[in-house]
């Protein structure tokens, strides 16, 4: 409250300081075109400027925008020998010049040479305030909305004349909401009662913080220097105001961790939804599964260095070869150790254990025990802002649809290829399929390879979302283990929401517990969980199920 | 628990009559318990017999960690539960000890509070947490030893059990569990001490820690401990209810229709093998002088697991010498080549379940077997034969 009185009183004083009638004030001939009066900006005083700011902005011309922008950016400056007006980019020890009047470049220059033309803080709020302005006539969105936020952060007649002509012809239902809104905002100061009331109900659409503070303090009558709302109707028009808005804000929210935990748990599902091929399928426990993810990050990593100039191409590069590293690492394992275990699952756990050690010192060996950084494409940076109060950042919502796209190819190869009849069929009579034909051991090979190449592909989604170093795999694998043997063993379907799920309710848990304590009760209650029903959530059934 | 005590078949006596590795491996741990003293106390320093203080640290680790893969050897040679928790009680018999160590520090603490640890001070609490209180108490400290690993155990093991949660889904649950406790031990706010835990231990029973004889009596408290854990899991075993358990071992549901009652026998081997890991545990903590959570961590929990493999699970005895051997291997792999640890230990875990499925002892009574066929002592009449009927 103070700083808003301190910031008016500021406009006040420095517009009585320019309207100073001691001070003469040189208006330009009527109808002055647009390099003319450019060309007086450089020896203009700052009372002079302001004047000739107006006149440049109702000119119209194409180019008013981008010598205002630079006047205000400080990057307008004036050769000093012929007082020709350029935008200038500063380089090592000299500045690059850009013809203001005629955008085209116009070699260097030593800053010696060159005078920029300054500005102070009155002209800067006015020069943001007509830009604005200009911008509100922009084809583009985005430069529409933030010129009607520019303008509402300094409310005067004029610009509410210029919003209140925008709202009808504005084709953006967004930009008029937020024209909606502002001028509401404005309508609060009225000293009309009706006025107020029906901009406080405007205004109960909103989810802007701003609003939301103004609305709040209208909820208290004045009171002792503070701010507030006389009107009793009025006060208890806010208050349920502010109602609708939380209720819309507490609505996001709940959507915002809902999306939130589908990404987790779609981090969950990635790393899980290998195992549930190996394990759930093959019942072979490979607890080198995460090294096998971390595999596939370094693949990225690699592929990443291979190809410097295509950091975005990269990583759609890096799925194919992460799959095929891990794959075949994968099938090595299988060829090497697990097939003189089948049947002895506990050995099996050692000898991949023995097996991710001998990978985690290896990756150490070749690329250093350090972090390898990994880049982020452009277009898996940013965030989606739906409105105010929800964001949801791509690589998020990227996530979810990776993860449910690996889900569908894979329940496609299962239900649908040759090698997933064959799969199934192994994996539900053994003797009774190698009777019938089916080569077990290469489908053994095949299987095992199909659900370390998944695990890589998990690892190149990994790598953008969290460090890559040799640890990587060792910290999802108690956690992949627990959503297989949640969703139940066996059941693709299974992990995938029991993954969700487990990421949903992690989200919902964290803002009550924390990050580490929210873990820790998801694995107690997958605990209890496994300890009530062992088989999971969606047990298998029939024969296989008594394996 | 009637079973365990009478032991109907002959008793403690008979147990280690048949038991020829086992009087080896006691026989070794006597030698053990009265040279070491000899050696580190009456034999001088500039001798080539002195044996230093830190290799008596070294061994007496090395003990401690004999009787946690005892423990582990109990559940998973003789019960079949492989249990990847196992670092789980011995960490938390290890903390027991260590919040009864941290009060005997007193106002010798760097911020000199009497009642308050160091670490509470720095962060800033005022009182002792109300688990805390009781153990500026030894006997107390003892109790909460064994009761912590065992009452988790307790409840553990009835839940997972009554659900017949076996083989690899129990494993999973267990590292589960272990790993849910690391996570919970590295908050500051558990008050345990975070990240770093306890260290920095002044006195036991107002002996001081630093001082050699002390070490010494904690190194033969350890000895003996090892061979009383030896003693009563061989007397468990040899007891009719520890034939029961093999039975349940080799043919769960047979077991079951003859009339036992599975989940008990399961269960009271579980909990005694986390009360036997609780108080290796305990003398690990002031033989080595630090707690932390990693000890938690389930990368250990399946370490323990490989000592059993390599000496030879369902021997006891094996145990032992994979333990000794393991960390022995560690010790010197860790000063002389580090980087080549992870691939040795790597691929020992290989090797040993493709090619060992005996592990040493039993490669060893086969090399005995085979120089004297007649009378020489088998491959350990124990050893599971085939353990997992499940599977494919």
């Amino acid at each position: 409250m103070v700083s808003a009185i301190l910031a008016w009183l500021m406009i006040v004083l420095a517009g009585s300081a320019a309207a100073d009638p001691t001070q003469p004030i040189t208006t330009s001939a009527p109808g002055a075109d647009f390099p003319t009066l450019a060309a007086r900006l450089p020896s203009a005083s700052y009372s002079e400027k302001r004047v000739l700011i107006k006149e440049i902005a109702e000119t119209h011309d194409p180019r008013v925008h981008t010598l205002l922008a630079a006047l205000l950016a400080g990057t307008l400056y004036s050769r000093s020998s012929d007082g020709a007006l350029f935008v200038v980019a500063e380089a090592a020890d000299r500045l690059e010049l850009t013809d203001a009047l005629t955008g085209r470049t116009a070699g260097t220059a030593q800053p010696d040479d060159m005078a920029r033309i300054g500005v102070n803080n009155q002209l800067r709020k006015e020069l943001r305030v007509t830009l604005a302005q200009f911008d509100l006539a922009s084809p583009d969105e985005a430069a529409r909305r933030g010129a009607v936020e520019e303008i509402l952060r300094a409310v005067d007649p004029e610009s509410i004349a210029l919003l209140k002509a925008r709202l009808p012809v504005e084709p953006s239902s967004a930009v008029r909401r937020a024209i909606r809104a502002g001028l509401a905002l404005a309508d609060l100061d009225s000293d009309d009662a009706r006025v107020r009331l029906a901009a406080v109900n405007t205004l109960a659409e909103s989810l802007n913080v701003d609003v939301y503070n103004r609305l709040s303090a209208m909820t208290q009558p004045p009171a002792n220097g503070e701010a507030g709302e006389p009107d009793p109707a009025i006060r208890a028009a806010a208050k349920s105001a502010l109602r609708a808005i939380d209720r819309k804000r507490s609505l996001y929210s709940i959507v915002q961790t809902g999306l939130y935990g589908l990404s987790q748990g779609s981090v969950l599902v990635l790393a899980a939804i290998g195992l549930a091929i190996t394990f759930g399928v093959m019942g072979v426990i490979n607890m080198a599964h995460g090294e096998l993810m971390m595999l596939g990050a370094y693949s990225t990593y690699v592929v990443q260095l291979l190809m410097p100039q295509h950091i975005g191409a990269s990583i759609v590069v890096a799925i194919p070869v992460a799959f095929l590293v891990s794959g075949l690492a994968g099938i090595a394992i299988e060829r090497g150790v697990v097939r003189h275990l089948y049947g002895r699952p506990l050995e099996t756990l050692l000898a991949t254990f023995g097996v991710s050690l001998i990978l985690q010192q290896a990756v150490r060996d070749i690329f250093s025990a350090n972090n390898r950084p990994v880049e982020t494409p452009q277009w898996l940076a940013g965030s989606l802002q739906i409105n105010e109060v929800l964001a949801i950042t791509y690589n998020r919502l990227y996530i979810i649809g990776f993860t449910f796209a690996v889900f569908l190819v894979l329940l496609a190869i299962l239900k649908r290829t040759r090698l997933g009849l064959e799969v199934r069929a192994v994996s539900q009579n053994r003797a009774m399929a190698k009777a019938m034909g089916i080569r077990t051991e290469w489908v053994d090979a095949m299987t095992f390879g199909l659900g370390s190449g998944i695990a890589g592909i998990a690892g190149v989604a990994l790598s953008q979302l969290t460090n890559v170093g040799p640890n990587l795999g060792q910290s999802y694998i108690v956690d992949s283990f627990m959503v297989v043997v949640f969703g139940g063993v066996g059941n693709v379907w299974g992990t995938e929401i029991g993954g969700n799920a487990l990421g949903v309710v992690n989200k919902v848990l964290e803002p009550y517990a924390g990050a580490v304590l929210a873990k820790i009760f998801v694995l107690v209650f997958l605990i209890m969980f496994i300890q009530r029903r062992p088989r999971g959530m969606f047990p298998q059934k029939g024969r296989a199920a008594d394996g | 628990m009637q079973h365990f005590i009478d032991g109907r078949d002959g008793g403690l006596l008979a147990a280690i009559r048949s038991d020829r590795g086992g009087q080896a491996f006691l026989c070794v741990l006597l030698a053990v318990i009265v040279l070491v003293p000899v050696l580190n106390l009456l034999v001088p320093e500039g001798s080539a017999l002195h044996m230093s203080g830190y290799t008596v640290t070294l061994l007496g680790k090395y003990i401690t960690y004999a009787m946690l893969a005892i423990a582990v050897d109990l559940v998973w040679g003789y019960c079949g539960i492989l249990s990847l928790g196992h670092g789980a009680f011995f960490a938390l018999g290890g903390y027991a000890i260590g919040m009864y160590l941290m009060r005997q520090i007193g106002t010798r603490g760097v911020y000199g509070n009497p009642v308050l640890p160091d670490f509470m001070v720095f962060l800033n609490w005022k009182e002792l947490p109300w688990f805390w209180h009781g153990f500026d108490s030894f006997p107390f400290a003892a109790l909460m030893v064994f009761l912590a690993p065992g009452l988790l155990a307790l409840v553990f093991g009835f839940l997972a059990f009554r659900s017949r949660v076996s083989g690899v889904y129990l494993s999973i649950i267990t590292q589960a569990l272990t790993y849910a406790l690391m996570l919970a031990f590295f908050r500051n706010d558990m008050g345990f001490g975070g990240n770093n835990g306890f260290t920095d231990f002044k006195d036991l029973l107002g002996f001081s820690l630093q001082a050699p004889a002390t070490r010494m009596v904690l190194f033969l408290c350890t000895a003996l401990a090892l061979g009383g854990t030896y003693l009563l899991c061989r007397f468990i075993i040899a007891s009719r209810a520890g034939r029961v358990i093999q039975a349940v071992r080799d043919a769960e549901s047979r077991a079951r229709f003859l009339g036992y009652r599975v989940e008990s026998y399961k269960l009271w081997m579980f909990v005694l093998s986390a009360l036997l890991a609780g108080l290796a545990g305990a003398l690990y903590v002031p033989t080595i002088g630090i707690i932390n959570p990693s000890e938690f961590s389930p990368a250990n929990s399946i370490e323990i697991v490989i000592w059993v493999a390599i000496g030879g699970r369902g021997t006891l005895y094996g145990a032992v010498v994979g333990a000794f051997i393991v960390n022995y291997a560690k010790t010197y792999f860790t000063a002389a080549l580090p980087s080549m640890w992870l691939y040795a230990l790597g691929a020992l875990f290989v090797l040993v379940t493709l090619f060992l499925p005996h592990g040493v002892v039993g490669l060893v009574g086969e090399r005995l077997r085979r120089t004297a066929p007649a009378g020489g002592p088998a491959a350990p009449v124990d050893a599971p034969v085939d353990v997992e009927v499940k599977g494919h």
